[in-house]
């Protein structure tokens, strides 16, 4: 945490994303240093995901600026994204079920022979070395991914985007389906891209998750940025507050606070 | 891709009342499948096509199965096989292609129309001796394009491929008769019918050939299965067993040899083996000269275009993605592939094949019909589900497609050879198709895949 960049590695600022009338995500900024977790809540239909995504490339935003490094840059797809060094891990892991871990860890950038076919030994050796980084039980390389359990396919979802050196990590609710032994070990593996230098955005519903891994906490409320606290400032009750009520805690009134009973 | 063998130890249970030895020896049997890494339900399809050939070889009496008859049956599967490899990739990138036999019959009215009047009017005449492969490139040319301008509306203006292939069905069937005023045509260059594989019109390649072939099919298996090996020792993998190895090795030359020789054992034509004598400067034996005719060139096209598009689906990106696609399209498009002009590709691919299958037709036919390659939509997707893909999307390999299409051939030959009539034969093959399908999908749900 000593070792926190001053300057934010990736700044969204002012984005805006509507569907139809509805403005999913209204002129909101964040940014993340270097060796820093930012921590983003908010209830159901805050507008985290869709933020994220178009952080991602999954969707365009309407309009605002993503810089990374503090310069402009475009990302109008996943692709644009990946070279960027942003990688994702999604809600729904994203993972083509039909298809082994390998190919899912290298899917869309696969490593070819000189002869232009696909060198399946090669992802499939790079791939055990990641996995034996993340997951040392995993030993299933050449089973579709359906099979696998919830912690398995998180683990070729996060061995995705460990792999090809991300610098902007972007985790989408990562413990949401997994089991207290697996929670732990994505915890501690957040804290290790974390101290190796990486920016990550971390999507939780989980307060105490949040708590535990985040250094700043932007809190988000039906599309519109609430506040963007230092983690050691606040206590999660105040952070419950302001998910619920959609106000900065100074602002929340006795009585507002008081009906939440915290 | 995936080792189907590995995944069977529930069925145990299941054959517990056969007794305990019997049980013991299918388990050493399937054991020594799974060594061996072979797809089992390529296998078992292989042992479906040999017991209804061999069905058939009983029931006419011991004359079913002779080297005419077995390459009459090919040929006629062959343009329902290439098409199903490209019905594959669509299926499982969870699209269809209805069309299919009106691009074929789209296209082999072109090939017979640029080579009797559009062609010569251009000023090619009907004596050059290459007007037939100018036909075929344009031909081959146009059925690219019509499967590229479906595959474009269905992939980047995104109507379902089920109507937009529907609508070039009709308008492409109707665009048939249009293009030849409801006329037959006929007078096809010599050159062009040898497509067709008739021995007649030196549509074969000779028994040399044939064997210099299979001389180059068994290299190339003993060469795979090195490779292969190579790979897993240079990344430290798992090797199948040495013993597997020899096995399948062994099993894959004697089968290649075994057909060489079975082909050519298929003479070439009495008039056209004295030709051939007096060509050579041979003098005939009273019983006529036996040379052998060798592979007709429709079987050649199944075999090439087999390898070809097997390559494209498991070996190169576009295969990768066509499979990652079916399996979860919005995982596709995250990874930042383009899935649009990946869709379009699989269309203009199909439509390739569709014209590939269109010049053995039209070959065949020694020029084309309104009615060239009508229903093939519906053969070519029966072949192609009942080599295994899957509705669901994602699941499908090219070569149980093309075993899909021999099943379903050998029934409706067989049965005709057999004498039963058509009427019946449709109703069979309908059975066949809800059976083998339902069998797989049983099979699916018991082993969780």
């Amino acid at each position: 945490m000593k070792e926190r960049g001053k300057v934010p590695i990736c700044e969204m600022r002012h984005i805006r994303v509507a569907f139809g009338g509805v403005h999913a995500v209204d002129d909101v900024s964040i940014d993340v240093r270097a060796g820093e977790v930012m921590g983003l809540v908010g209830g159901n239909g805050a507008g985290k995901s869709t933020l994220i995504r178009t952080l991602s490339g999954a969707h365009r935003a309407d309009s605002g600026e993503i810089l990374v490094d503090g310069k402009p840059v475009s990302i109008t797809n996943p692709r644009d994204a990946k070279a960027l060094n942003i990688e994702c891990i999604y809600q729904t892991l994203a993972l083509a079920d039909n298809v082994d871990a390998p190919a899912n860890v290298f899917l869309g950038r696969e490593l070819t022979t000189a002869f232009g076919t696909l060198d399946d030994g090669a992802m499939e050796d790079a791939t055990r070395k990641v996995m034996g980084r993340l997951n040392p039980n995993f030993t299933r390389f050449t089973t579709p991914v359906k099979s696998l359990s919830g912690g398995q396919r998180q683990a070729v979802a996060i061995a995705r985007a460990v792999h090809f050196n991300a610098r902007i990590m972007i985790m989408d609710e990562p413990t949401a389906a997994l089991g207290p032994a697996e929670t732990a070990q994505v915890r501690d593996l957040i804290r290790q891209l974390k101290n190796e230098g990486l920016g990550i955005f971390l999507i939780s519903h989980d307060i105490h998750d949040v708590f535990d891994l985040s250094d700043r906490i932007a809190v988000m409320y039906h599309g519109k940025l609430v506040d963007t606290v230092e983690r050691e400032k606040v206590t999660p009750d105040e952070v419950l507050a302001m998910i619920i009520l959609g106000k900065k805690s100074e602002e929340a009134s006795r009585e507002e606070l008081a009906e939440l009973k915290i | 891709m995936t080792n189907v063998a590995g995944t069977a130890p529930s069925s145990g249970k299941t054959e517990q009342p056969l007794g305990p030895r019997v049980g013991r020896a299918l388990a050493a049997v399937r054991d020594g499948l799974a060594a061996t890494e072979i797809d089992l339900r390529l296998f078992g399809m292989l042992v479906a096509l040999a017991a209804i050939l061999i069905g058939f070889h009983i029931q006419s009496g011991g004359d079913f199965i002779q080297p005419a008859n077995m390459l009459t049956l090919a040929v006629q599967a062959s343009g329902v096989a290439i098409m199903a490899t490209g019905m594959v990739l669509i299926i499982v990138s969870r699209n269809i292609d209805l069309s299919v036999g009106s691009i074929v019959g789209f296209t082999a009215m072109s090939y017979a129309l640029l080579q009797t009047d559009w062609l010569p009017a251009l000023g090619l005449g009907v004596d050059s001796p290459f007007m037939w492969i100018v036909a075929l490139a344009l031909g081959l040319g146009l059925g690219a394009f019509i499967g590229g301008v479906q595959g474009f509306i269905i992939a980047f203006i995104g109507v379902p491929s089920f109507i937009v292939t529907l609508g070039g069905l009709l308008s492409l069937r109707g665009s048939v008769w249009l293009l030849s005023s409801g006329a037959a045509v006929s007078g096809l260059q010599s050159g062009f019918r040898q497509i067709g594989g008739a021995p007649g019109v030196g549509g074969t390649v000779g028994g040399e050939v044939t064997w210099a072939i299979a001389g180059l099919a068994c290299l190339a298996i003993i060469g795979l299965i090195i490779y292969n090996r190579r790979q897993r020792v240079r990344f430290g993998f798992p090797l199948r067993p040495r013993w597997a190895e020899f096995l399948l090795g062994a099993v894959g030359v004697v089968a290649v040899v075994a057909v060489a020789a079975f082909i050519n054992a298929n003479f070439l034509p009495r008039g056209m083996a004295t030709e051939y004598a007096i060509e050579h400067g041979i003098t005939e034996p009273p019983g006529g000269l036996k040379v052998s005719a060798g592979l007709p060139w429709p079987i050649i096209l199944v075999l090439g275009v087999t390898i070809v598009v097997t390559f494209l689906a498991t070996r190169r990106r576009f295969g990768r993605y066509v499979y990652a696609y079916g399996g979860n399209p919005d995982a596709a498009e995250l990874a930042g592939i383009n899935t649009r002009w990946l869709i379009m590709r699989t269309y203009i691919l199909m439509g390739l094949l569709c014209a590939i299958a269109a010049a053995i037709g039209a070959a065949r036919l020694n020029g084309s019909t309104l009615e060239v390659g009508q229903s093939d939509e519906l053969y070519v997707i029966a072949a192609a589900v009942v080599g295994g893909t899957s509705f669901a999307g994602g699941i499908g390999t090219i070569p149980g497609a093309v075993l899909g299409a021999f099943v379903m051939q050998s029934l409706a030959y067989g049965l005709s050879y057999n004498g039963v009539n058509s009427p019946t034969q449709n109703v069979v093959a309908g059975i066949v198709l809800i059976v083998a399908v339902g069998f797989d999908t049983y099979n699916r749900r018991r082993s969780g895949k």
